[in-house]
């Protein structure tokens, strides 16, 4: 079982309190009516999907109800920092975010291999 | 036809635990769901009668009055013996004058008391909480997942607690609770 920090909470607790809450660091547009459809979907709907460090929001829903920002590394599944919300990006100690190690399907798994 | 209506707790008549671990049904309680701004804590405090703690997982009582930190601007606030509809809570909060959000919700939860060398056995049969005495002490209080449904845990002394759970969900966490206490004696 994973033990998540909580920031409000200030203790680890089982990931079980836990809800995923997407993607974190998306702020959305200003001027929702004047944007393209382009625009919005790319806002709306596409994520990076990273391989590797992301950041999420996760939501300490049988807790403190708190939403709050994540570190994870989705190799590995560890969180590797935990932030309250609101907070810009935080940078993980000795892990650079400009990372770029992309593996595609087919790269890995295809024809192409 | 019936001249009176009495009022019957969901779990009315509930019996279980093990030599080790005794349940049993909380009486009628007021609850109030409080939210408020950190810095409109002080004046509620002061018109509850009792100070609202600050401090994650603590809790705090007097005179008959319990407040349980959930969150950082969310308290749950019970007044014990409380079994009518009377609604002291609601109106010593609004004497506050302060802006909060006061919600009844003694009827939407009931409780249930853990007692017995085997109460914390029996509570981690389905709650992934560290109840040790040092990072549960008494007094400490938290929201957590006891099984599938979601309970408020309080603990009341070294072998006793006191589980608040949602009335719709307490035949489960009662059946889960007397599954639990037996196998606490194991």
């Amino acid at each position: 079982m994973l033990l998540i920090h909580c920031p409000y909470c200030e203790e680890d607790r089982s990931e079980l309190e836990f809800r995923w809450a997407g993607e974190a660091h998306i702020a959305r547009p200003e001027n929702m009516a004047g944007i393209t459809d382009e625009e919005f979907a790319e806002f709306f709907f596409l994520r990076n999907n990273e391989k590797g460090l992301t950041y999420e929001r996760w939501r300490h829903i049988h807790g403190c109800g708190r939403f709050f920002n994540a570190a994870r590394d989705t190799v590995t599944d560890k969180f590797l920092m935990t932030y309250k919300a609101g907070l810009p990006k935080q940078p993980v100690p000795g892990v650079s975010a400009t990372e770029k190690a992309v593996e595609t399907c087919e790269q890995t798994e295809g024809d192409a291999r | 036809m019936a001249e009176l209506a009495t009022r019957t707790l969901p779990l009315a008549g509930a019996h279980g635990g093990s030599a080790g671990v005794r349940l049993t049904p909380a009486a009628p309680a007021e609850r109030l769901s409080l939210r408020a701004r950190a810095e409109d804590v002080a004046a509620l405090s002061q018109s509850l009668g009792l100070d609202l703690p600050t401090k994650p997982k603590t809790s705090a009582s007097a005179s008959g009055r319990t407040a349980l930190w959930l969150g950082p601007d969310e308290w749950l606030v019970i007044a014990e013996g409380a079994g009518s509809s009377s609604s002291d809570l609601k109106a010593a909060c609004a004497s506050s004058g302060v802006l909060h959000s006061a919600v009844d919700v003694s009827h939407r939860n009931t409780a249930i008391l853990v007692e017995g060398p085997g109460s914390a056995a029996a509570i981690n049969a389905g709650c992934p909480q560290d109840l040790s005495l040092k990072s549960f002490p008494v007094g400490a209080c938290t929201r957590t997942i006891f099984g599938k449904v979601e309970i408020v845990l309080l603990r009341t002394g070294e072998e006793s607690f006191r589980v608040e759970v949602w009335r719709s969900f307490s035949d489960y966490a009662f059946g889960l609770l007397a599954e639990g206490a037996r196998d606490a004696v194991l």
